[in-house]
């Protein structure tokens, strides 16, 4: 305890220590960027051949406007330091809208940014050591980390290390350049946390005899069709990742499928081969890979373990706070429910991993600043990971600091409870910005997360690991398919009038044991989502044996082994149904238009850039 | 290097509570162009000539060296533009206090004249405006000086704010001068109203320029509007960025040096007051500012632009 104060305070004092930073920037390609955008201008670059280069550097066209673009700055494992998000904040203000958007992915994304202005905020970002560079197009994406990565307490060592090599070794690499689709890599720590099943390539630390390796599943990911990955192997050593990744990149460029755009994820190449002989391919490859890549190009990869960090005694009282002990309701002050549904123990004694609850991944420029000199001012490694649930964690905080942390996200309007809850409920852009989009999934994601805060389901524990996701379009965006409750957008003709709709999954989770799928339900009016919701609660509580979560239950009712009144997905529905019903358009226009609009609902698409 | 170097005193130089070699570059290129006239005493009816050796040529921003040396050598009137309560708290030596608002109450071009008069300005007395909205409100009062025929006008590098936290002087009296005649030539070139606005529609030589925020933009403009919004002109140091970015902006844009620019923003022509200085440096010659804006446009029921397809307004985390 003494040696952790002692430890806490230097920490504080010299700034805390701050991890070796990767440079992921490079200035010359915001120079080349500006360049091409003035040779597309002046007709000299042909449209098919400008998109490819713009999405390969990270530019999405933005909704029906060519013109505008979303920025995807691609962040590494997750792991952003307080001088970028400052930068991003500054960037934001001057050429995008003044806020920034926490991607699924762990992206960060500006929207609405002039086409012109594209290659000014890459200059900032380089500045910074941040890039955009195969954030879009056919590439490897984002290479994922877990945010629990290195304070997991059922980890068995922390997989960033890793994550970021694989991700410096591939980024610019010329195997990544062309591949006939998008590639993603996601790097569990424990079998709850990473998403490591619905990733082309996901991966889970694991030791054999002391040694480190990683257990690893290809040819998962969510979309119009989506597959849960399988495992290559028992147990693959920490020697052969860098072979394994580079062995199944290049049977995907070499066999995946170039000429229907709608099916050539790596997941529909090895649905079509057979996962036994894919698998058999992988390991071949894998072994030519060994026996034929050059020590150069091995050494590009390497693994940076974190030297300056000093080891910390590990707890080991780690599965709960004081205060979850108490019961919690929307009585108790704010802190304490603060407390209890977004702070978590680490594997570190008297460490604490706090979580920013943003609405749908939104963060204002001065709120990202605010944020800024509190990471730096508390987390004693000093930075923030990006989540998958849209959120920050700020890890590394030490305990006596948490009312401190409290008081200052409770001034810049940070203290939202609920980021662990059923409350936090993801929602990719939409409409708000992209061409794929049929409904407005990211206001509904903002509104369901204030009526269900404002209902207090943050505080109940029923509901704690439920989740619910929400896209736009079939299209995987908001992760709708690893949901408790997931929807995703659509248009349907009801009582002769066109209205936004949801279809709505049930069941779903992105573990690595017993990862599954979503089973779709049924739709619902975008304006009955809430309703609806409410309803599945309400429903849930009536009928749930004693210690039994909503996940639980919903669990139950998929696989037809309910008791009491709802046995199977057909009585839900049946009690589900009069919740879904609207009036007639005339007497109640409002219900049939998308959040955030008041005009007449239109699905109105364009051209998606998902695929370059 | 600076063009007040024969006026550069050493001790005050010492004096500087910040390092003057942090200074972006663009203070310097900006302090170059501050030329000593010699000023042509021919109409002797005016008072203000007698004693007034030599008149300084301002740039279009005025560097805090070259303001703090006029001020010394009482060569320049400071024009203070925050409210009046502000600029009774404190503010910069010398300054007279003029609140925009005061100056949009009645901006006919003889009541700006009129307004001149009683601060104490005359002809060629260079003036340097400041404000503490990010040069805005500066670059509007600036604009309407210089639009009714008073050229020597320059607005300061930085705010109020960035003056006081680098621990330069301030003061708190209430300064009055006496007052002078200012003649009235006003300087057509830089103004356009609804008509000249719509008369340049399609001329591919004559850009618009919208220096609203984005999603203002995004949800109605003028037809034929490019947006260059307020946000990327300035950075927290200075109301201006550095003429080397300015440019590039520009050019990134696709506008050339010689095209006709005309600005406008919401309302008053705040926002696109410091676009059109914003321009200016960046080495447009010919600027115009919509000064009564979007909102006289749509009053006047003229065509607008919408785009209602996207969500935008959602993104918003406030």
């Amino acid at each position: 305890m003494k040696k952790n104060e002692e430890l806490t305070k230097i920490n504080h004092e010299q700034g805390s220590f701050v991890k070796p930073k990767e440079n992921w920037g490079l200035e010359k390609e915001t120079n080349n960027f500006a360049n091409k955008v003035k040779l597309y201008r002046q007709g000299k670059l042909a449209d098919d051949d400008f998109r490819r280069f713009r999405l390969q550097h990270g530019a999405y066209g933005s909704r029906l406007r060519p013109d505008y673009s979303m920025i995807r700055i691609k962040v590494p494992s997750g792991e952003i330091t307080p001088e970028q998000l400052e930068k991003i904040a500054t960037l934001s203000e001057a050429f995008s809208i003044g806020s920034a958007h926490v991607s699924t992915r762990q992206n960060i994304q500006l929207h609405w940014v002039q086409l012109e202005d594209v290659s000014e905020v890459m200059r900032g970002l380089v500045e910074v050591g941040l890039t955009t560079r195969e954030a879009c197009g056919n590439t490897v994406r984002n290479v994922m980390c877990s945010h629990f990565a290195g304070v997991c307490p059922n980890e068995v060592f922390d997989a960033t290390p890793y994550s970021t090599a694989i991700a410096k070794f591939l980024l610019r690499n010329p195997m990544s350049q062309n591949l006939p689709r998008k590639f993603k890599i996601n790097f569990g720590c424990c079998n709850k946390h990473g998403l490591v099943r619905i990733a082309d390539i996901g991966l889970v630390p694991d030791l054999r005899d002391g040694k480190k390796g990683f257990r690893i599943y290809l040819g998962g990911g969510l979309g119009a069709a989506s597959f849960i990955g399988h495992l290559l192997e028992d147990f693959t050593s920490e020697e052969q990742l860098l072979s394994t990744c580079m062995a199944t990149i290049r049977l995907f460029d070499r066999l995946g499928n170039r000429d229907n755009m709608a099916r050539n994820r790596m997941r529909y190449l090895v649905n079509e081969i057979g996962w036994e002989k894919f698998q058999k391919m992988v390991l071949k490859e894998r072994a030519i890979v060994e026996m034929t890549v050059s020590e150069f190009t091995k050494n590009l990869y390497q693994v940076n373990f974190d030297d300056s960090y000093v080891p910390l005694k590990k707890s080991t009282k780690y599965n709960s706070l004081p205060i979850v002990e108490t019961n919690i309701s929307t009585t108790s002050n704010g802190y304490d429910r603060w407390l209890h549904t977004n702070v978590v123990p680490q594997k570190q004694e008297n460490y604490f991993t706090i979580f920013i609850t943003l609405g749908a991944g939104d963060i204002t420029s001065s709120q990202l600043r605010s944020l800024a000199l509190l990471i730096r001012k508390f987390s004693s490694e000093s930075i923030a990971r990006n989540t998958p649930q849209q959120n920050f964690a700020i890890r590394y905080i030490y305990n006596n600091d948490l009312p401190a942390v409290y008081k200052k996200l409770m001034a810049i309007g940070l203290a939202n409870p609920g980021a662990l809850t059923i409350t936090s409920a993801v929602g990719c852009s939409g409409t708000t910005s992209c061409n794929l989009a049929i409904t407005n999934s990211h206001r509904l994601a903002k509104e369901v997360q204030r009526t269900l805060l404002e209902l207090g389901f943050d505080v109940d524990n029923d509901l704690r690991n439920s989740t619910i996701k929400i896209s736009g379009c079939p299209n995987s965006c908001g992760q709708h398919e690893i949901a408790t409750i997931g929807f995703f957008g659509g248009a349907a003709r009801i009582e002769n009038s066109m209205a936004p709709v949801y279809t709505m999954l049930f069941g779903g989770n992105g573990y690595e044991d017993e990862g599954k799928l979503g089973k779709a339900v049924m739709r619902v009016p975008a304006k009955r989502v809430i309703d609806v919701i409410k309803k599945i609660v309400e429903l849930y509580k009536n009928e749930k044996s004693s210690s039994e979560t909503l996940d639980m239950w919903i669990d139950r009712i998929i696989n037809n082994n309910g008791n009491g009144n709802i046995k199977n997905m057909d009585d839900i529905k049946t009690l589900l149904t009069p919740v879904t019903q609207l009036p007639p358009f005339e007497e109640d226009q409002e219900l049939y238009q998308d959040y955030g609009n008041d005009i007449k609902f239109v699905a109105k698409t364009a051209r998606g850039e998902c695929a370059a | 290097m600076c063009g007040l170097i024969n006026l550069k005193n050493k001790k005050s130089q010492a004096k500087l509570k910040y390092d003057i070699q942090s200074k972006p570059k663009n203070v310097n290129v900006k302090s170059s162009n501050l030329k000593q006239q010699n000023q042509k005493q021919t109409n002797n009816t005016k008072t203000h000539s007698k004693g007034k050796g030599t008149i300084y040529k301002l740039p279009i921003v005025c560097d805090v060296e070259t303001l703090r040396t006029l001020i010394r050598k009482k060569a320049a009137r400071v024009v203070d533009v925050r409210r009046i309560e502000d600029y009774k708290k404190g503010h910069i030596p010398t300054a007279v206090s003029l609140p925009l608002a005061n100056l949009l109450s009645n901006d006919s071009p003889e009541h700006i004249v009129k307004l001149l008069e009683t601060l104490g300005i005359y002809d060629e007395m260079p003036v340097v405006v400041y404000d503490d909205t990010f040069g805005a409100l500066a670059a509007r009062v600036a604009w309407t000086f210089q639009y009714v025929g008073h050229e020597n006008t320059s607005l300061l590098e930085m705010t109020y704010t960035n003056w006081k936290n680098l621990g330069l002087e301030i003061e708190n009296r209430i300064n009055k001068f006496p007052e002078t005649t200012h003649s009235l030539k006003l300087n057509h070139s830089i103004y356009a109203d609804a008509t000249y606005v719509e008369s340049i529609q399609n001329n591919p030589d004559k850009v618009l320029v919208d220096s609203r925020e984005r999603l203002n933009f995004l949800s109605e403009h003028i037809p034929s509007a490019k947006n260059i919004p307020y946000t990327m002109l300035g950075n927290d140091r200075h109301i201006l960025r550095s003429v080397d970015e300015l440019k590039r902006f520009v050019e990134n844009r696709g506008i050339t040096q010689d095209s006709e620019i005309i600005t406008y923003c919401g309302s008053v022509g705040t926002l696109s007051g410091l676009a059109f200085y914003a321009l200016k440096l960046a080495g447009i010659k010919n600027i115009k500012l919509y000064s009564k804006s979007f909102k006289d446009w749509k009053a006047l029921g003229k065509p607008k632009i919408e785009f209602k397809d996207a969500n935008y307004w959602d993104l918003s985390a406030e």
